[in-house]
């Protein structure tokens, strides 16, 4: 059960007997289908979560009429946001203005390709995942100095500026993190480099060596930045640009950009946790006889990490403040950068003098000796 | 694999159709009442004072090149790292370590150059 679209392709070819074109390219949409809405409902989750979170950190209650606990306040939200009123103002530039929301859900959902659930549940193991994954988020910086600029608001212009330089500054320190990975495991896949990685936290890569420790500092602090998430939302910066980028857009053209932000925080937690905790490694006492069961408690372990980062993210926001722009471009390029370079080289270092075994597997062996 | 890459066309495609398929949902149940004043160029309640397609000091425009520089850098350092593991099998490693460093030691100085040009800093004296 190696590629998901093959199992479900041959499941409907068995039961229903329909051409193989057509129901490869059923199985095809139909699972897109499934992880579209799946990264859907939780971008939808974490804007009810983020509030609830916000509410309990300032000691307030947070949303919590519609259903238990407030939990379909998301549904609340989508059906009003559906019946507001979609302006387009009338000196923007209407083509981009319009293309703009698409770009931006294009860039986030596209990344949920390559991210691996358990060891058989993921979409497609490209063997340029790594580079894919950071490649296609950045479409959504596209999106958002496309719709920035079409919009013809001062405001916008700022945010999307700001979102811009922000953004593309942070790609590097990101990349150059992660590339401390791809020494270790020599493979861009994201299977491969979560299987280099045990159940265990001295198995964890964040334990590998000095460099990949601070590697994952740094790659988180980037990540929030290439999202635009507190303390680095100066594009949307509520207290000085209005509402950034996003100023003119109203109703569902807006609820794109917010969903495609929240989902992104989904797609940036995972694979900080894909990258450096192990992913869904599961230790081996809990891989039973059963495929279907194994493959659950995989997602359970995958998905409560995650979570964690998520809530890591949320509770940032309402516990650092915001930075300036120069300091924003100044830690980037002053400190991020330089730091991750030498994180690279002790990383380096670490494979070369020790042909990839980690800190702890080192050190075990020399007291053992 | 090239089946592998239809994943991505499809979630491409599927995300294109669920955005158009929301919106076209919203153009028949949202009301569209525009006037004059609603669909003017949101500038807090003031008149808008000319379009905001002009020209704007970016602050950045020697980053956005350094950028383009390091990222190119990255590139190249993909490739080199994937094999990096195999070449240390092999006992090419010291090679292959000293060749990156060097590579990379020669962009850094370049970052060295810019900072010391002052480049980086958000206020720069001409001088």
């Amino acid at each position: 059960m190696n590629n998901i679209a093959i199992t479900l392709h041959n499941f409907i070819i068995e039961n229903f007997g329909i051409d193989i074109n057509l129901s490869l390219a059923i199985s095809y949409f139909l699972i897109a289908l499934i992880f579209w809405s799946f990264l859907g409902v939780i971008g939808g989750l974490l804007t009810f979560l983020e509030r609830r979170v916000a509410g309990r950190i300032q000691s307030r209650i947070g949303p919590n009429r519609v259903g238990p606990q407030g939990i379909f306040q998301m549904l609340a939200d989508g059906i009003k946001l559906v019946l507001k009123e979609d302006l387009i103002p009338a000196l923007a530039d209407k083509p981009l203005f319009r293309m703009a929301p698409y770009l931006c859900v294009i860039g986030v959902f596209s990344a949920l390709v390559v991210i691996p659930f358990s060891s058989d549940i993921v979409v497609a193991d490209l063997n340029v995942g790594v580079l894919y994954a950071l490649a296609i988020t950045t479409m959504v910086v596209m999106g958002i100095l496309m719709g920035s600029w079409a919009s013809n608001n001062k405001w916008s212009l700022l945010g999307g500026l700001r979102s811009a330089a922000q953004i593309v500054s942070y790609e590097i320190p990101a990349a150059l993190s992660v590339l401390s990975i791809v020494l270790i495991t020599g493979s861009l896949s994201m299977q491969d480099i979560i299987r280099a990685q045990g159940a265990w936290p001295h198995q964890w890569f964040f334990f590998h060596n000095p460099g990949t420790f601070v590697a994952f500092f740094i790659f988180f602090t980037s990540a929030l930045a290439e999202n635009n998430r507190v303390p680095f939302d100066i594009p949307e910066a509520e207290s000085e640009l209005v509402a950034g980028y996003n100023t003119e857009y109203s109703g569902m053209r807006f609820s794109f950009f917010f969903l495609a932000e929240f989902a992104n925080v989904f797609i940036i937690s995972s694979l900080a946790v894909i990258f450096f905790f192990g992913g869904w490694q599961i230790p081996h006492f809990l891989i039973s006889e059963n495929h279907i069961i194994t493959n659950i408690i995989m997602i359970a372990n995958f998905l409560f990490k995650t979570f964690v980062f998520i809530f890591i993210v949320l509770w940032l926001r309402w516990t650092l403040p915001r930075l300036r722009v120069d300091q924003l471009m100044t830690m980037c390029w002053k400190y991020l950068i330089p730091i991750s370079f030498i994180c690279l080289c002790i990383t380096a270092s670490f494979v070369l003098f020790f042909g990839g075994k980690s800190m702890i597997a080192v050190f075990i062996g020399r007291i053992t000796q | 694999m090239i089946y592998e890459y239809l994943h991505i066309f499809t979630f491409i495609a599927l995300s294109i159709l669920l955005v158009f398929v929301t919106l076209l949902v919203q153009r028949f149940l949202a009301p569209r009442f525009t006037n004059k004043m609603k669909s003017s160029t949101y500038e807090c309640a003031e008149e808008p004072v000319g379009p905001a397609w002009i020209n704007f000091n970016a602050r950045f425009y020697i980053i956005a090149l350094i950028f383009i520089i390091f990222d190119v850098e990255i590139a190249f350092m993909f490739p080199v790292a994937t094999s990096f593991l195999s070449w240390v099998q092999q006992g090419k490693g010291l090679i292959a370590f000293i060749e990156i460093f060097l590579f990379a030691f020669v962009l850094f100085i370049g970052l060295i150059y810019v900072w010391a040009k002052k480049d980086l800093e958000w206020k720069k004296e001409i001088t």
